[in-house]
């Protein structure tokens, strides 16, 4: 019982790397998956949310690494969607390759303290 | 039980106090210096000087051992001699030894050598111990060719090692003199003297007389009138102390006494010192000690300057009320406890002990009994009160013969008890009115019986307690110790001492004024009265009875009693467990409502992988040509060993293993991650400028 609380919120830390590994093998697609993943961690901090409402947040590092993989990935998502935009004129010099490598840099050294913090 | 204890507490005190007081020099004559020189010698024949020191000590305090030395330490001697590493110590040693156990011994031409060495020596000890060694030889031989021919120059190497203040130098180089050495040279110069074959030139034993009186002005004092050289020397090798240092004295000048023709002129009260320094060791704790007092006190009981008589006292307690033991018993002997020669003794005074200018007698002279060779004095009739007295006795030889022999001192001090049975007249107790002093209640007290006053008080009166005590001789007496205790139910106590006016022993407790220290507690008082002194022999401790107090309500600061201290075995015994109080869990969800989260959470996953394949991924951009291809799948390869290394990460390795071998992953994934995306970015601007 006692255990499977942790493990909850380590797979929802985890999870958003699973979109990054994605992206990364299937780099420029027809779509746009760098957006899905943006709505896939949104949706795994509402869950997470939802949980902590309802059992409290005991391990409370736990969970916060949780919450924050999901924003910071969704950040970086963000990022990344900016950058990549060919409408936006502001990166134009910017090739999509180099935004690529920014955003596998940040989030490995974002999961890096996340997996420190996560107990 | 606390009367058991006070009671035992005060006759350790008192008994403590009369042993203390009674320790008067004896002369060695008892059972507890055998037994202790048998038990520190217990094992003579480790070393030839123990093995000597051991003979000696046994010679002189007439002990009889069982225990053959010639098996074990004849082979050891011969060693000695044989052995050309052995000094000239071990030689002496060993020639010390041989005397009293006479082992058969070849002893030619080891005369001859140590005239040698005595020619040529400069040092000290080599001149000692080979001079030592020589007149042992000579002892043992009839035949005189052991001698020193060249006895003059000999003592003049001796005595040029002299100082000015009488003390010796070990060799001519050292250029500290020492107090030990001065005990080596004499006796290293009576030796000399002894085996010289023609006469010693008088001057030159005159000016050694002359130092030897120098050395005296060294003597250290303590203040019960013992004298004692020190050594200021601080060797490296050997350290002396007092004992060995004034043993080492004693030895040399009663060596030196013994050879030479004329007397020295030594003050008789400084050699008496010197034996009430070698008396009142006692019993020493290590062999080496005991040696040494034992062969100094046998030194000073036949010496030829002048020997010292110890005055002794056997009982230092008389009881007025035991009648046959109210006599002065003096004894008068040796150090070693020999007879002296015919004595007068005199008690010149005997004072109170803080009065010394109020003698409680003068000039009496003590009878002989021949019989047991003690010297007392009756004095039942002379009309002493109980107490504690100094007794200064007086020694004079009767023959004038003697006087030139024996040395007596000056006045002996030595402190007596009388002790005697003390009366405890109209004693009583009363509660009295504070404002007016009249007496409410009045009760007589027997002390010397069972009492069980039942008395009550409020704290507007005051209880008043009155005795008076009376010596044998009707004087009032003023014992050490007379306290009145108080005690509560509640244990707490309260002792007050009981002052006295005059005649008669009062003390008023004015409860009003004692309100405070009693805490407030009302209630049942015991009350006990503890009289007591060394020299009263009915001291006692007696429960009175209670007295039933009434006091007010305490205020709201009053003071708390304090906490009553433990029973000793409660102190001493198991302490309590202490119980560990462990965190209890954090309330957990249960287990389902956990992993149908779970379970949420993989959810928008598989809608991503539902996402992927709508929009249409594919692989198209994944380079082609071998080169580049391989850089991408190092890259991938390389982001998820990342990965799983973040994965082992948060499994079982710690943060300095993850980094480090981060660190190379990170390197490695730069430079293939460079590779593959430089490829991907000329790729995509190839196709762009078609």
């Amino acid at each position: 019982m006692s255990a499977s609380t942790p493990l909850f919120f380590y797979t929802c830390a985890a999870f958003p790397v699973l979109p990054a590994l994605l992206a990364a093998f299937s780099f420029v697609p027809e779509g746009d998956p760098k957006n899905l993943a943006l709505e896939l961690s949104l949706l795994c901090l509402l869950s997470k949310v939802v949980y902590m409402a309802i059992v409290g947040s005991f391990p409370f590092n736990s969970f916060l690494s949780g919450v924050l993989s999901c924003v910071g990935t969704a950040v970086l998502a963000v990022c990344l969607r900016i950058q990549v935009n060919k409408e936006n004129k502001e990166f134009k010099d910017l090739p999509p390759e180099r935004a690529f490598a920014d955003f596998v840099l940040c989030n490995l050294v974002l999961h890096l303290v996340i997996m420190n913090f996560l107990g | 039980m606390t009367r058991m204890k006070m009671r035992t507490l005060i006759s350790l005190i008192i008994i403590g106090s009369i042993i203390s007081s009674s320790s008067t020099l004896q002369p060695i004559t008892n059972q507890i210096h055998r037994s202790a020189a048998l038990q520190l010698f217990n094992n003579p024949g480790s070393s030839l000087e123990e093995t000597y020191e051991a003979l000696r000590t046994f010679q002189v305090l007439g002990i009889e051992t069982d225990v053959d030395l010639t098996t074990g330490t004849c082979p050891l001697i011969l060693k000695a001699f044989q052995s050309p590493s052995s000094s000239l110590k071990d030689l002496f040693y060993a020639l010390r030894v041989n005397q009293p156990l006479n082992c058969q011994l070849v002893l030619e031409g080891i005369a001859s050598k140590l005239q040698a060495v005595i020619k040529e020596s400069t040092s000290l000890l080599d001149l000692y111990y080979s001079i030592g060694s020589l007149l042992l030889i000579k002892d043992g031989a009839s035949e005189s060719s052991v001698g020193l021919v060249d006895a003059d120059s000999t003592f003049q190497s001796i005595k040029a090692l002299s100082q000015s203040d009488g003390r010796w130098r070990y060799s001519y180089s050292g250029a500290e003199s020492s107090t030990y050495a001065s005990g080596l040279a004499l006796e290293a110069l009576a030796g000399v003297v002894s085996l010289a074959s023609s006469e010693i030139d008088e001057s030159m034993i005159g000016t050694v007389k002359n130092d030897v009186l120098k050395l005296f002005d060294s003597l250290e004092k303590y203040d019960d009138g013992s004298f004692y050289f020190d050594e200021r020397l601080v060797d490296a090798d050997e350290h002396h102390n007092a004992l060995s240092t004034t043993s080492s004295v004693v030895r040399g000048l009663t060596a030196f006494a013994a050879v030479t023709p004329g007397k020295l002129d030594l003050p008789g009260d400084k050699l008496l010192g010197l034996a009430k320094f070698f008396l009142g060791i006692g019993v020493p704790g290590s062999a080496k000690d005991l040696f040494y007092q034992i062969d100094s006190l046998a030194h000073l009981e036949n010496n030829r300057v002048s020997i010292p008589l110890v005055v002794s006292l056997p009982a230092t307690v008389l009881s007025l009320t035991k009648k046959d033991l109210l006599k002065v018993k003096v004894k008068v002997n040796t150090v070693l406890g020999s007879d002296a020669p015919p004595v007068t003794v005199k008690l010149v005074q005997a004072f109170s002990s803080g009065k010394k200018n109020t003698p409680v007698l003068e000039n009496q002279e003590l009878k002989f009994d021949p019989k047991t060779s003690v010297h007392y004095l009756d004095i039942t009739a002379l009309s002493i009160d109980v107490g504690k007295y100094i007794f200064v006795f007086r020694i004079s030889l009767q023959d004038p013969e003697d006087k030139k022999i024996y040395t007596t001192g000056g006045q002996t001090h030595v402190p007596v008890f009388v002790t005697g049975f003390i009366n405890v007249d109209s004693a009583e107790i009363a509660v009295l009115d504070n404002d007016l002093g009249s007496v409410e209640a009045k009760q007589k007290l027997d002390l010397s019986g069972q009492n069980a006053l039942t008395l009550s008080a409020t704290h507007l009166q005051k209880l008043r307690l009155t005795f008076q005590l009376t010596s044998p001789l009707g004087h009032s007496f003023k014992p050490h110790q007379v306290f009145l205790k108080l005690s509560h139910e509640s244990k707490v106590e309260h002792i007050f001492v009981v002052g006295n006016s005059g005649k008669q022993f009062e003390i008023i407790l004015d409860f009003l004024g004692l309100v405070e220290k009693f805490y407030y507690l009302s209630g049942k008082y015991e009350m006990q009265l503890t009289v007591g002194d060394a020299a009263m022999e009915n001291s006692f401790l007696q429960a009175l009875g209670h007295v039933e107090l009434d006091l007010p309500e305490p205020p709201e600061k009053a003071t708390r009693p304090p906490p009553q201290p433990m029973d000793p075995s409660s102190i001493y015994g198991p302490k309590q467990e202490i119980m560990h109080i462990f965190r209890s869990p954090e309330k957990r969800p249960p287990r389902e409502l956990s992993l149908i989260f779970l379970g949420l959470t993989v959810v928008p996953f598989v809608g991503f992988l539902i996402g992927l394949l709508r929009l249409g991924v594919n692989l198209k951009n994944f380079p082609t040509s071998a080169i580049p291809a391989t850089f991408s799948l190092l890259f991938h390869t390389g982001l998820a060993a990342v990965l799983s290394l973040y994965l082992l990460f948060w499994l079982k390795l710690d943060l300095f293993t993850t980094l480090k071998a981060l660190g190379f992953l990170g390197v490695f994934l730069f430079f293939v991650g460079h590779k593959t995306l430089s490829h991907l970015a000329s790729t995509s601007a190839k196709l762009k400028s078609a």
